[in-house]
C-alpha cells in the first residue's frame, strides 16, 4: 500500500475480482491450448490405424488411393493443395499489392471507399458461391479461351511446358488455383492496405522528399517497414487457400491420378475429405482421410513456421526492430 | 561576397550555442551583413504572388517574397499561421495530398518550380528537406545516406563510401557513427537521428535545404549542435528554416521572415526584425505580447 491509498484511507481494490479476472483469463487461455491438444491428439489417434498399416512415409509418397483394394496413398492430394495454392499466392499476391498501393498511394479521394467497400463485400461472399460461379461460368470460358493459348504459347517451352498441358474439360488445378486466387485477393488486399496505412507520415514524406517516385517509396520504404505486416497478410491468404473446401471441390474435378499437367483434373487434401467421408465404410479408409487431415495440419505448422522464420531472418537484414 | 559570406559564418559559430551572447552575435553579424545586402543578394526563391488552399480554407494569402542564396531565412509565427504550408511549397510535398493545392509563382532560376511541366521528383533532388520528427529509414546508416544517392546516380562501391562519409561527415556525425555504420538508423538517439536526416538531404547534393522546426523534438544539447551545422551548411547551401524558437531564429539567420493567419507581416535582416521591427504585430509578438 502506497502513502497516497493510505491517506485516502481503506484500499478500493478488492482482491476477490482481481484475483476472479485472473482466474477467468488464464482459463480462455488454457482453453486455446487444450482444444488444439485435443484436435491434434483426436488426428493422430484417428489415423493410427494408416500409419500402422502402411507408416507414414509410404503413406504420404503413394499416389494411389484405391477404396476397393483398400490401399490409401496421399500423394495427389498433397500435390493438389500445394499447387494450387502456390497458383492462388502467385496470382493473388501481385495483385493485392497493386490494390492496396493504389488504394494508399495513387487512388482519388472520391474512388477510395467504393474501391475498399468492394474489397471487403467481395470477402463477404460465402465460398461456395465462388464454387458454382467457378463450375458454371469460369471453367468453360477458360477450357475455350485461355487454355488453348497457354498450350500454345507457355505449353511449347521447354521444361516448365510440360505444366501447360491436359485435356480441355475446364475443370483443373489450375482452375481452382485462379478461384483461390480470387478468393484470397481480398483478405489479402484489405490487410495489406491497412498496415501500409500505419507507416507514419514523416518516413513517407521523407522519401517523397528525397525525390522518390511512387514505387520507390512503396518498395524500399513502406514494404520494409511494413513486412512484418505483410507477412501476416499473406498467411492469412496462404491458410484460407491451403484450407478452403466447398469452392476447390466444385472445381478440382475431384480425380485421384496424379498429373504433372495443370490442366488436368486433380485433388486437394480438404475436397478429398469433403468427397469421401460419408462414403467411408472400412476402418482404414476413414483412418486415411483423418490421416489426410493430420497432413494438412502439418502443412499449415510448417508453412506458418517458415513464415516466422523468414521475419526473423528479414529482421537481421534490415537491422531494425520488427 | 564568398569571402563575406565566409566571415558571417566564422562569426556566427563562435557566438551561436551561448543564447547570452546573442546581443553580440547579433551585432557583429549585422555589420558584416550589411555590404551584401547593399549589393542586393542574388535571390535563390522568388516567390510571388502564392495563394495556398486546404480544400476551401486558404492558408496562405498573397505571399511575396525573395529568399537569397546561400543565406539563412528564418520563419517566424504563432502556430498555424502559415509557415510549414509555405515551406512544404518549396519542394512541393503538399502535392501528395489530394485536397491541398498552391497558386502563383515561385521561381527558382529562371522556372516557375509550379508550374505544371515541372518534374517533380527532379525538383526535391535540388530542394531537400528536413522534418520536425527525426524519420531514418528502415535500414543501416550507410544505407540511409546512400538511399538518395542511389536514386539517381550508379557509383562505384568507393565512390559510394566516400559520399556517404563526406556527407556524415558534413552533417557532423562521421565520428558519432563511423564504427557503426551497418547498424540500423533506428538504433541512434533522437538528436543523431535528425543530423542523420540532414546527412540523407544534403548526400543528394541539394542546393536548398528546407527545415520544418528540426530541433523542437529535441534535447538542447542537440540543438544546439544541429543550429551550428545549420549555419555551417549555410557557406553551400540556401537555407530556409520554419522553428517556434525565436532565440533560435535569433541565432541562427541572416533573415526572418513573421509571419501571421496565412500573410507576412514583415521581412527583413533578422537583427532589424529582432531590434526595431517597423510592425506593430511583429513588435508585439517578439516581446511575448502573443503567440
Amino acid at each position: 500500500m502506497n502513502a497516497r491509498e493510505q491517506a485516502r484511507g481503506a484500499p478500493k481494490h478488492s482482491p476477490t475480482v482481481e484475483t476472479l479476472f485472473r482466474g477467468v483469463s488464464l482459463a480462455a487461455a488454457l482453453l486455446v491450448l487444450a482444444t488444439l491438444g485435443a484436435i491434434i491428439a483426436m488426428l493422430v489417434a484417428g489415423a493410427w490405424p494408416v500409419i500402422e498399416k502402411f507408416g507414414f512415409f509410404r503413406f504420404l509418397t503413394s499416389a494411389e488411393w484405391n477404396p476397393v483394394t483398400e490401399t490409401f496413398g496421399a500423394l495427389t492430394p498433397i500435390y493438389g493443395t500445394l499447387v494450387t495454392s502456390a497458383i492462388a499466392i502467385l496470382i493473388g499476391l501481385p495483385v493485392s499489392f497493386g490494390i492496396a498501393l493504389f488504394v494508399t498511394e495513387l487512388c482519388p479521394v472520391w474512388l477510395k471507399r467504393p474501391v475498399s467497400t468492394a474489397i471487403e463485400l467481395l470477402a463477404a461472399i460465402p465460398s461456395i458461391i465462388y464454387g458454382m460461379w467457378g463450375l458454371f461460368v469460369f471453367a468453360p470460358f477458360f477450357s475455350e479461351n485461355i487454355q488453348p493459348l497457354l498450350t500454345d504459347t507457355l505449353g511449347q517451352l521447354p521444361v516448365i511446358g510440360a505444366l501447360f498441358e491436359g485435356p480441355p474439360i475446364g475443370v483443373s488445378i489450375f482452375t481452382a488455383g485462379i478461384i483461390l486466387a480470387i478468393m484470397i485477393i481480398p483478405f489479402i488486399s484489405s490487410v495489406m492496405r491497412d498496415v501500409f496505412e500505419t507507416v507514419p507520415r514523416e518516413l513517407r514524406e521523407s522519401a517523397y522528399g528525397l525525390g522518390c517516385t511512387t514505387w520507390e517509396v512503396m518498395w524500399k520504404v513502406v514494404l520494409p517497414v511494413t513486412r512484418a505486416g505483410v507477412v501476416g497478410a499473406i498467411m492469412l491468404g496462404l491458410g484460407r487457400a491451403l484450407g478452403e473446401t466447398m469452392a476447390v471441390t466444385f472445381v478440382i474435378g475431384n480425380s485421384h491420378e496424379l498429373n504433372i499437367g495443370l490442366f488436368w483434373p486433380g485433388n486437394s487434401i480438404a475436397s478429398t475429405i469433403a468427397n469421401e467421408f460419408t462414403e467411408a465404410d472400412s476402418e482404414i479408409h476413414a483412418a486415411s482421410l483423418i490421416a489426410l487431415g493430420l497432413v494438412l495440419f502439418l502443412i499449415t505448422f510448417i508453412v506458418l513456421s517458415l513464415a516466422r522464420l523468414m521475419l526473423v531472418r528479414m529482421a537481421k537484414t534490415y537491422g531494425g526492430k520488427s | 561576397m564568398t569571402d563575406n559570406g565566409d566571415k558571417t559564418v566564422e562569426a556566427k559559430r563562435a557566438d551561436a550555442p551561448v543564447a547570452t551572447q546573442d546581443e553580440s552575435a547579433r551585432q557583429s553579424s549585422g555589420t558584416t551583413n550589411l555590404p551584401a545586402e547593399r549589393e542586393g543578394p542574388k535571390p535563390k526563391l522568388d516567390i510571388r504572388n502564392l495563394d495556398f488552399y486546404y480544400g476551401k480554407h486558404q492558408a496562405l494569402k498573397n505571399i511575396n517574397l525573395k529568399i537569397p542564396e546561400k543565406q539563412v531565412m528564418a520563419f517566424i509565427g504563432p502556430s498555424g499561421c502559415g509557415k510549414s504550408t509555405l515551406l512544404r511549397t518549396f519542394n512541393r510535398i503538399y502535392s501528395l495530398y489530394p485536397n491541398q493545392r498552391a497558386e502563383g509563382e515561385i521561381w527558382m532560376d529562371g522556372q516557375n518550380i509550379l508550374g505544371k511541366d515541372v518534374d517533380v521528383n527532379l525538383l526535391r533532388a535540388r530542394v531537400g528537406m528536413v522534418f520536425q520528427k527525426p524519420a531514418p529509414f528502415p535500414m543501416s546508416v550507410f544505407d540511409n545516406v546512400a538511399f538518395g544517392i542511389r536514386l539517381y546516380e550508379r557509383l562505384p562501391k568507393a565512390d559510394m563510401e566516400e559520399r556517404v562519409e563526406q556527407a556524415l561527415r558534413r552533417a557532423a556525425l562521421w565520428d558519432e557513427v563511423k564504427d557503426m555504420l551497418h547498424k540500423s538508423g533506428a538504433a541512434l538517439s533522437g538528436g543523431q537521428q535528425q543530423r542523420l536526416c540532414i546527412a540523407r538531404a544534403i548526400a543528394v547534393k541539394p542546393e536548398v535545404i528546407l527545415l520544418d522546426e528540426p530541433t523542437s523534438a529535441l534535447d538542447p544539447i542537440s540543438t544546439a549542435r544541429i543550429e551550428e551545422l545549420v549555419m555551417e551548411l549555410s557557406e553551400d547551401y540556401t537555407i530556409v528554416i520554419v522553428t517556434h524558437n525565436m532565440q533560435q531564429a535569433a541565432r541562427i539567420s541572416d533573415r526572418t521572415a513573421f509571419m501571421y493567419l496565412g500573410e507576412i507581416i514583415e521581412e527583413g535582416e533578422t537583427d532589424q526584425i529582432f531590434t526595431a521591427p517597423r510592425e506593430e504585430k511583429t513588435q508585439a509578438y517578439i516581446t511575448g505580447r502573443f503567440g
